[in-house]
Parts: C-alpha cells; structure tokens; sequence
C-alpha cells in the first residue's frame, strides 16, 4: 500500500469484519442489529480513508482570492482531499440511520410476536 | 461448528480485501473530482466543496437519498403501526435534573441544528447533520416526559412542503437553465463567505434541515408511543 493511509483503511476492514462476525455468530437479535451498525460504520470510514491523501487539508476553501486567480487554484487544489467520498459517506450515514431503524422495528415487532430474541427460535416461515 | 465455519469464511473474505485494497487504492483525486475541486467555487461560490458535490453535482443522488430516508421512516410507521402487544413496565417519571435540563437545552439545541443546516455552504455541516441536532432536541423532549404528544399534522406538514420545495428548486432549475437542479440564473450566485451566497444550494439544505429534522422525530415519536400503546393494552 502506498497512499499512507493504510491504518484507516486497516481499521475500516476490522470494524466492517468485527460487524459481519457480530452478525453471522451472535443469536440475539439487538446484536446482531449492533453488528450491522458496526460494519455501516467501517464501510464509511474506508471510503473517506480512500479518498484521504497525505499533507492535504479539509475540502473547504477559505482563500476569496481564488475566485479570480486559476493558476493559485490549481496549485491548491493538490492541496485537497478528494470531496467526492466524503459527499457519498454523508450519504450512506443518513441512509444507515433509517436502515437500523427500520431494522430495530422488525425486532421490536418479532419480539412482539415471537416473544424472544434469539434468531434459532424463529422456526415458522410464512409464504 | 457453525461459529467456525462462519469465522473461517470471514477470515478468508478479510484476506481477500486486503490483497484487493492496493488495486483500488487511487493516489491522486480523479476526472470527476479535479473537476469539482478546480470549478466548484466559480461555479457555486460556496466555500464547502462537499455540500457542493452534495447538494448540487450530486442533487439527484441526494434527492433520492431524502427518498429512502423518507421511506424508511413510513416502513418503521407501517411495521409499527398497530399495537405492539410490548408489556413495558410502569417507568418511574424523568427526574428533576432531567426534566429541567431539557427544557434548558431544548432551545440551544435546535438553535444550533439550525445554524449547522444555515450555515451548510460555508463550514462543515449542513441539512442533514442539522436536522439530526434538531431531532436530537425533540429527543431529549420526549426523554423528559414519555407521554409527550408530538404535532404530529404540524410534522407532516413540515415533512410534506419541504420535501415539494427541493423538488420544485429543481424543476425551477430545468426551466430556467435547462437541467434539473442547476445553480445558475435562478438566485444571484453572490459575494463569496457571505450567508446569502451559494445561490440555491442554502435554500435546499435548509429544506433538507426541515425535513430530516421532521422525520426523525417523528421516527422516535413512533418508536417510543410503540412501546406505550402496549403498556396501555397490557
């Protein structure tokens, strides 16, 4: 790996793990619920984490004399991480908020019927 | 033995992205992104680059973001509409120091969700992160006093006009400059690092604001009174 940003990126790839291992082995309902959350969350930090590069700072411009002169843009804009990611993770959190909750009805609806909740338990299909 | 199986599987997918990640590792911003980066301040005159990608390049993406949050909020109305037959105990009422806490912070915070989704074009923050603050208020209403009743007509309302108004700011664009969303000739674009500046992109994130503020609380409304209607029946 190159880009210097290997302990994001190895940080990402544990937490999106460490959600789908919650997920797959935990029986508990609420946990597993968690474990999405967890592996939401590393999904996130690994894109910003690729659109990271070394010594460049926040994509927020806060020269007024850029506005007139390209060629200072150009050279500040090497200076920018890339906004791109960043606008698609603001995106994808928003989106894992309603997905969890949505996720956490279902749960409370189960337990509701179902009166536990442990994912074993629920035997009966309905087609 | 499942555990295993499932553990085993996982470590083998974890090998594989990590072999995988250097191929997709780029080291320098791409097409799309220079281009955002070296245009977008002539083109929208905001200083926050991302809330230009996000409400302006990217308007459609985000349009139909609104549209899945929109829809799974009515999914947890849908799932949870009829009684949840959830047996709650009695819960003792907020203490004191909760109850005057947040009516302390109530006001603050949704001042400040309002400031994030004003102020979206020129630091970071904008329609979204503000209208989880605000939701974040009503929140600690509700933590208060359970039985609190939220305007549920006056939620819908808010919800309902602001999500029309994104929408007719981008029909507005397709018929004054030709594509939907468009930023140009609708409102002066202005003075650089001002509050009215940006032309439309404050306007939409402060509709946005609107919205995720209104349909989150109004998501924890539905999440809370769940709960209740059991204890009621119970």
């Amino acid at each position: 790996m190159m880009a210097g940003n290997e302990l994001y990126v190895a940080t990402a790839l544990g937490l999106i793990f460490i959600g789908l291992a919650t997920v797959t082995i935990k029986r508990n309902l609420i946990k597993m619920v968690i474990g999405f959350s967890v592996a939401d969350t590393g999904v996130n930090l690994l894109i910003v984490a690729l659109g990271w590069f070394p010594n460049r700072t926040a994509p927020i411009i806060d020269d007024p004399s850029l506005l007139s002169d390209r060629a200072t843009l150009a050279v500040r804009s090497a200076a920018i991480v890339d906004p791109v990611p960043q606008a698609l993770v603001l995106t994808a959190i928003v989106i894992g908020v309603g997905v969890t909750a949505l996720m956490l009805a279902y749960v409370i609806r189960l337990y509701a019927t179902e009166g536990s909740l442990d994912v074993s338990r629920f035997g009966r299909m309905k087609w | 033995m499942k555990q295993i199986v499932s553990f085993l599987a996982l470590a083998t997918l974890a090998v594989l992205l990590w072999n995988l990640a250097p191929i997709a590792m780029p080291s320098d911003l791409g097409p799309v992104a220079s281009h955002y980066v070296s245009h977008g301040l002539q083109e929208n005159r905001g200083s926050n680059l991302v809330t230009s990608v996000v409400v302006n390049y990217r308007g459609f993406d985000t349009l139909g973001e609104v549209t899945v949050l929109f829809l799974s909020v009515s999914g947890v109305g849908f799932v949870l509409r009829r009684r949840s037959g959830l047996k709650v105990h009695r819960q003792r009422p907020a203490s004191e120091i909760i109850t005057t806490g947040a009516r302390m912070l109530f006001a603050p915070t949704v001042l400040f969700g309002a400031y994030i989704f004003v102020h979206g074009h020129l630091t970071p923050g904008g329609g979204f992160q503000g209208g989880a603050v605000v939701a974040s208020a009503v929140l600690l209403l509700i933590l208060a006093d359970r039985d609190l009743v939220l305007p549920h007509a006056a939620l819908g309302w808010l919800e309902s006009l602001s999500g029309f108004g994104f929408v007719l700011a981008g029909v507005v664009g397709l018929v004054v400059s030709g594509s939907f969303l468009a930023n140009h000739g609708i409102i002066p674009l202005g003075t650089w690092n001002r509050l009215l500046s940006a032309g439309i992109i404050p306007v939409i994130y402060v509709l946005i604001g609107l919205k995720v503020g209104s349909e989150l609380a109004a998501l924890l409304d539905v999440m809370v009174h769940a709960a209740d209607e059991g204890e009621a029946h119970s």
